[in-house]
């Protein structure tokens, strides 16, 4: 059905526009007074001031993998960030954890980990899809690369990035 | 025959390149850079942003400590110059190759040409600050700057191309039925001044107070203020028209981007884009400056005696004639550039017309307005006479 | 257990859930809820197996008719007999339906037991999910989200039980998985019938284990993965290689013997990862034998042949092709031969017969018989999947291999001095190395290198069976399709496109564009395959050959 939009009747004063055009002008002229004069500021200057002691809690910067107070590796390479990942950023070789590790109860680890940082979003529903407590996305926002092979984080690298993350759920600790 | 050895001749050939040097190289085109700089940053500080503040010069390649000291981005057109001349110049091979070459020159000459009657100054050293001194001068304009349209039309009909061919024809109606308002709205002055030299008009504001100021030559008078009237009528329309054949903003369809990509020069990529972009601010420029020869009294500023150390306050002859002949070309381009900060403004406070809206403004209000306008002065004039 | 009484089965008025459907005798009450659109759960029911009744998932509410004092059914306002309602649950798997029986699948009760049961299994099970090989295809994690309560009420220690054992050598057990539904134990005693597994210890002890001095190293082994419904039981092959939820499923059939067992490749990114069967009643019910289904590796072999070669130099294939043609048709076709195979499919048997009457070699062909023994459930003797596709297309005799004998004579004798081979290795054919060094030429196609390939004149990269469509007719007489689940190596082509550019270089033109057209051709010429293309064969193939008493085994034909 045809729905016709009701105009707005105009006075003859309004339907002239040049006030209106007027108090635009105005307006306009307001804010670039108002910056000339530094009273408004909203841009930052990026590589000399940063926000980085400001960053929320739950910002969400580079993925990253953890290793846990007991120096174990929190990845048991179950693939499920491999699989929630919208743009396939992520790739995981399994392998299993040799009997003489003393982590070999927890029978499986990965053996190639590896993020293409330039696919990456950054959305996090690896760290959130993560039943282990292994993926978390740290504050690093500036992962720069000058080849496509840097931008590849691998399991190295994410370690490296990732560090050490104390109190988790030690769900794998040999029970009483 | 003889004119053509004479000394006057070559007197004249010899003035008339450098001050179309001096005009075109040293002022216009800086200018031009510099607008569009100018366009960034104003529009920037608008919305609250702060604009490229950053390129200046790389000092690090002579020996300098940093790569870039902040020179708040005047560096800026520089480098978008250099940017523009080492961009690949690709040409799509669907485009007809001709009219696609031309284009662009098109779109720039006819707004650099227009420049060559502007009395941008009073004299300096007895020559008078005008390329070519003609009696039509008004008229040579409005024809010249009419040519311009082919430049637009050619590009969007041979970049063969949805978007350019949309905006080519936008811009051929736009700017046909502008030209014809912007004609009649400076009609009045014409007929007030007496003249369409645009030196004599120049004259004709110095002796009688400018056309948008009528007192400034501290004479006062019934016909005058009458007169005031029809000429900020006049002034409206002109500039108002003056927007739309610029294409600028809130006129801006053939480019409207945001439904046609960038309109008439879609295609184009390195210097040929930049030849589109220079033509437009020049053409911006020579509008302003005709509109500040029409109404804000040219050169002259009230007090400030000329380039032969005449008129102006009696106290200020006694400087050497030279001074106030630079003096007047700076006042020019100041006015110039005052009205080009008004470009901006409205720029980026004004969002764009309607197809069907700008052709209502331009047949139904300002083509109507203007004419009847004439009759108004003339019977103004006729009156007061 | 087929019935040969021609007496009309007997059907039961059943009311599933208020509806009366009606059954024929002998159906099972859990199936017939679920013929009745009512799935109920279940861990240790398996339709080939016996019903021990003991993982009580199945239970639901179950009634007979009401009886007047008379023995008379009740009849209600609607006309069916009203029923009177056990008012205990029962398990569904262990009973057949009867006549006037009411089941109630999602009463309150029913939905409880199902919570109550899930709770118990739960007890003890670790929470190893993430590492399980089971997970995306477990039973107990899909009726958990369907029938569990979300949430454990469970504080006490968990208990502990033996992981990662080895129980054979594809088997890997993890006891604390297991919910003892025993249906690995059964389908060793019933279907295997190698009884090495058991349950031992007690109360919540018990876990499944092999037998003293027993492993479970049965041919039938890794079925009892397929049927395990938890982790328990994973394969030690395709332990933690692939989470199951990324594996591409292709259906298609099975090329290690004549009984084309169905199956499913499960591959990722050009990569299989597993092979496990697909039910087929006509064919292999529900299982495969370890041999076949681990025999996929060489398809991913490192030395796969990816190149057309001339004598052992990497050529593009227009050469290749126009260089073997050049060969045949330099000889006379007395002196041609053509080995084909009985790993080919029909569409490029079929190929095969034109290059034969191309060349004009009637009878200087035939397939390289492969004999093995039959193991008395799923491995044929012949170990050719196509023998009978050979025989329907007439490019080996009744008695496969019979010509061979004259084939390796008329090689030493020097009448023979061309030999074409399709995927096979001459020297299996009898020939000896010395013998194929003295041929004119040889032109091969193949996927790995052997003995022959070495010698080949001209070497063609073929397609695995993994990675070609097509189709193949079974021992008994079934026409099964082939998909394509991996892509072929490098440059190599499809065999029926090569056979299709061979044939085109030999004897011009022969508009065939795609598998189908190929299929469409055969169709039209051979009557066994009349009236089908290759979409009707569908998953579960078509009966093309009737069966007969099966033929002798072809002994003497190795002669």
């Amino acid at each position: 059905m045809a729905y016709v939009v009701p105009r707005p009747n105009l006075t003859w004063k309004e339907k002239i526009y040049l006030p209106s055009i007027v108090a635009g002008l105005a307006i306009t002229i307001k804010h670039l007074k108002r910056m000339l004069k530094g009273e408004t500021k909203v841009v930052m200057q990026y590589p000399e001031e940063k926000w980085d002691a400001h960053m929320p809690e739950h910002y969400r910067g580079a993925p990253t993998l953890v290793k846990d107070e007991h120096d174990r590796e929190r990845c048991v390479a179950c693939q499920l960030c491999e699989f929630i990942c919208p743009p396939r950023a992520i790739t995981i070789t399994p392998e299993e954890i040799p009997a003489e590790s003393k982590f070999a109860k927890v029978e499986k680890r990965p053996k190639e980990f590896e993020i293409d940082m330039i696919r990456c979003i950054y959305c996090g529903l690896c760290e959130e899809v993560c039943p282990e407590q292994a993926i978390f996305l740290r504050k690093d926002y500036a992962i720069t690369g000058t080849t496509r092979a840097e931008m590849k984080h691998d399991k190295a690298k994410l370690y490296e990035l990732g560090g050490v993350m104390k109190g988790l759920v030690h769900k794998w600790n040999p029970k009483k | 025959m003889d004119y053509l050895y004479s000394t006057d001749f070559l007197f004249l050939v010899g003035t008339s390149l450098a001050k179309t040097i001096f005009l075109i190289f040293l002022v216009v085109l800086p200018m031009v850079s510099y607008t569009v700089y100018a366009e960034r940053r104003v529009s920037a500080l608008i919305q609250d942003r702060v604009g490229p503040n950053r390129t200046g010069f790389p000092l690090s390649l002579i020996g300098g400590k940093d790569w870039s000291p902040f020179l708040g981005g005047l560096g800026q057109p520089i480098a978008d110059a250099v940017k523009f001349l080492l961009k690949e110049d690709f040409v799509p091979a669907h485009v007809n190759k001709f009219y696609f070459w031309i284009a662009p020159t098109l779109s720039m000459m006819p707004a650099i040409v227009t420049l060559a009657v502007i009395p941008f100054g009073s004299t300096i050293l007895g020559v008078p600050m005008v390329v070519a001194n003609i009696n039509v001068g008004v008229l040579f304009m409005f024809a010249i700057s009419s040519v311009s349209v082919y430049g637009i039309v050619l590009a969007g009909w041979s970049s063969n191309s949805k978007y350019p061919f949309l905006g080519g024809i936008r811009s051929t109606s736009q700017m046909i039925s502008y030209e014809l308002g912007m004609g009649l709205s400076a009609v009045p002055v014409l007929l007030i001044a007496g003249s369409t030299s645009l030196p004599q008009i120049v004259e004709y504001q110095i002796h009688n107070g400018w056309m948008m100021l009528p007192y400034s030559n501290g004479h006062l008078g019934w016909g005058k203020t009458l007169l005031w009237i029809p000429i900020i009528i006049s002034f409206v329309t002109f500039t108002i028209s003056m927007f739309a054949e610029t294409n600028r903003l809130p006129f801006d369809l053939p480019e409207s981007e945001t439904e046609l990509v960038a309109g008439y020069h879609t295609e184009y990529s390195s210097m040929k884009f930049a030849l589109f972009f220079l033509g437009e601010y020049t053409a911006m420029i020579a509008g302003s400056a005709l509109i500040v020869v029409l109404y804000l009294g040219g050169y002259h500023v009230p007090g400030i005696p000329n380039g032969d150390a005449q008129g102006g306050i009696p106290i200020l002859r006694h400087v050497p004639g030279l001074i106030w002949g630079i003096v007047n070309i700076t006042a020019f381009f100041a006015k110039v550039a005052a009205l080009l900060f008004v470009f901006i403004w409205v720029r980026w406070t004004l969002p764009r017309f309607r197809y069907d809206q700008l052709m209502k403004l331009g047949w139904l209000y300002i083509f109507e307005i203007a004419l009847v306008n004439i009759f108004l002065t003339a019977g103004i004039l006729a009156c007061t006479h | 257990m087929s019935t040969e009484t021609a007496a009309p089965v007997q059907m039961l008025n059943v009311q599933v859930d208020g509806v009366w459907h009606q059954f024929p005798k002998g159906t099972r009450v859990i199936e017939a809820c679920s013929q009745a659109g009512k799935y109920v759960p279940r861990y240790c029911y398996h339709p080939k197996l016996s019903s021990p009744g003991n993982c009580r998932m199945c239970l639901v509410e179950m009634g007979m008719p009401k009886m007047t004092p008379d023995r008379k059914p009740v009849v209600g306002a609607d006309g069916k007999p009203e029923i009177a309602w056990i008012p205990r649950p029962q398990i569904s798997c262990a009973q057949d339906v009867a006549e006037g029986m009411g089941i109630r699948t999602d009463s309150p009760m029913a939905k409880e037991c199902r919570q109550g049961v899930m709770e118990f299994l739960l007890i003890n099970h670790p929470l190893d999910c993430p590492i399980c090989d089971q997970a995306g295809e477990c039973r107990l994690q899909e009726f958990s989200v369907e029938y569990g309560q979300g949430e454990s009420r469970f504080l006490e220690h968990k208990v502990k039980k033996p992981k990662n054992v080895e129980l054979g050598p594809r088997v890997t057990l993890d006891a604390e998985r297991c919910i003892l539904c025993t249906r690995c134990i059964r389908f060793m005693k019933e279907v295997a019938h190698d009884d090495v597994l058991g349950i031992v210890d007690r109360g919540s002890y018990n876990s499944i284990a092999c037998h003293p001095e027993r492993v479970l190293d049965n041919n039938y082994s890794l079925n009892t993965v397929d049927i395990c419904p938890v982790g328990a039981l994973t394969s030690t092959d395709f332990r933690f290689k692939m989470r199951v939820w990324f594996l591409k499923e292709t259906k298609t059939v099975d090329v290690n013997c004549g009984t084309g067992s169905n199956i499913t490749i499960g591959s990722r990114e050009n990569k299989i990862y597993r092979i496990t069967p697909r039910e087929n009643n006509d064919v292999n019910g529900v299982w495969l034998p370890d041999s076949h289904r681990l025999n996929f590796k060489y398809v991913a072999d490192a030395h796969r042949l990816h190149q057309p070669t001339v004598k052992g130099q990497p050529v593009e294939w227009r050469t290749a092709i126009a260089i073997a043609a050049e060969v045949l048709k330099s000889k006379p076709s007395e002196q041609i031969w053509l080995l084909a195979s009985g790993r080919q499919t029909n569409e490029e048997l079929f190929l095969t017969t034109r290059l034969v009457n191309a060349l004009n070699i009637k009878k200087q062909h035939d397939i390289l018989p492969r004999n093995g023994t039959a193991d008395g459930l799923l491995i044929a003797a012949d170990r050719n999947p196509n023998t009978n596709g050979a025989k329907v297309l007439g490019l080996t005799t009744s008695k496969p291999g019979g010509r061979l004998k004259k084939f390796v004579e008329g090689v030493r004798a020097g009448t023979i001095k061309v030999v074409i081979t399709m995927g096979e290795d001459l020297t299996k054919a009898g020939l000896t190395e010395e013998d194929l060094a003295k041929l004119d030429a040889i032109i091969a196609l193949d996927i790995l290198p052997n003995k022959t390939t070495p010698h080949a004149t001209v070497l063609l990269p073929a397609s695995a069976w993994v990675e070609k469509r097509g189709s193949m007719i079974n021992l008994k007489g079934r026409l099964q399709r082939l998909n394509r689940a991996v892509n072929a190596p490098g440059e190599a082509h499809d065999d029926w496109e090569i056979l299709r550019d061979l044939i085109q270089a030999v004897s011009g033109s022969n508009g065939l564009y795609m598998i189908e057209d190929v299929f469409k051709s055969l169709a039209a010429e051979v009557k066994e395959f009349a009236g089908l293309n290759l979409s009707k064969i569908g998953d579960l193939g078509v009966q093309v050959i009737q069966e007969k008493t099966p033929e002798p085994e072809p002994a003497e034909a190795a002669k």
